[in-house]
């Protein structure tokens, strides 16, 4: 194992789709401990079910094989690597395109690795055709002095937003009270 | 998945309840299309409340049920997305096409408001 890690796990399963669900639950599950937020872990999530969902319907198209997933821990950063032996991506930079699929119609939507780069800090991708895939994915948790000031903000904002929406919602209680509320606020203004 | 179908205004409903990813989007595409080829309705909502969580397979599946319901001539909504789905969503471009509609109660509450006005 790799000195420069503080924690890794790997598991091992059959590319069928439901366990897709399995893939980012247990990459969920294992990243509570960096304490990240729950937008951190849906990112993450979602990142790791468009790759994962990749290997299944594109790298063995239906067929059974085995996905590899890593996960590790550096200080406050999330390293995903996801791998399959099957039949490998001929364009990488193609493939990353938005919105290109090679399976239409399947409903595929293409979004597949605009996510994973969207979601991630960083998405590598090593392919070689007939051998197989690779992708590796990375993400730095923020740390919590970073997040209460993130939230502070959202606080705020959130706060804002309610104070408005609280303003409107008297207004359509009834016809009358609705009617004087708005006036005497106009009239504070 | 439950479904239900409002006769008088034409309307059905979606109520999905759970992670959407390629295996559930396997799972219900079908029936999915089975209830609007019956009802032929004029608009059809996709309910999120009771997703938590969505990747590009209902991206897929909400662009594919776009096609079929223009093609009978309906029209699409989507209701009450979670902040990820709504990042997803956004993502897509596909709010261009397709209207978030707030749950029907601020629905009618926002009407009045206009009448006010």
């Amino acid at each position: 194992m790799n000195k420069s890690y503080d924690n890794e796990m790997k598991i091992e399963f059959l590319s069928k789709s439901n366990n897709e669900a399995f893939a980012r639950i247990a990459v969920a599950a294992f990243i509570v401990q960096l304490d990240p937020t729950i937008e951190e872990i849906a990112d993450i999530k979602t990142a790791v079910s468009e790759a994962v969902t990749n290997s299944i319907i594109h790298g063995y198209e239906e067929k059974m094989g085995i996905i590899k997933l890593i996960c590790k821990i550096a200080q406050n950063e999330v390293i995903i690597e996801i791998s399959d032996t099957g039949k490998g991506i001929e364009n990488v930079d193609i493939a990353k395109q938005p919105l290109y699929t090679t399976k239409a119609n399947l409903e595929r939507s293409g979004m597949g690795f605009t996510i994973m780069e969207s979601f991630m800090d960083d998405v590598q991708v090593e392919s070689v055709l007939g051998i197989g895939t690779k992708v590796t994915m990375k993400k730095k948790i923020k740390s919590h002095k970073e997040q209460d000031e993130f939230k502070k903000e959202k606080d705020e904002l959130e706060r804002y937003y309610n104070t408005e929406i609280a303003e409107s919602s008297i207004s359509t209680e009834n016809d009358f009270s609705g009617m004087s509320t708005a006036n005497s606020v106009r009239g504070e203004e | 998945m439950e479904s239900f179908y409002n006769k008088e205004d034409k309307q059905l409903i979606f109520k999905l309840n759970e992670d959407i990813d390629e295996c559930y989007v396997q799972k219900i595409r079908r029936r999915l299309d089975n209830e609007i080829e019956k009802y032929m309705p004029k608009e059809v909502l996709f309910d999120f409340s009771n997703v938590s969580f969505m990747d590009s397979a209902g991206i897929g599946l909400i662009i594919g049920r776009y096609k079929l319901i223009n093609l009978i001539g309906g029209e699409l909504r989507i209701a009450n997305l979670n902040a990820q789905i709504q990042k997803i969503f956004e993502m897509s471009g596909m709010l261009k096409l397709i209207p978030i509609v707030q749950e029907n109660k601020k629905k009618q509450k926002n009407k009045k408001e206009v009448q006010y006005e």
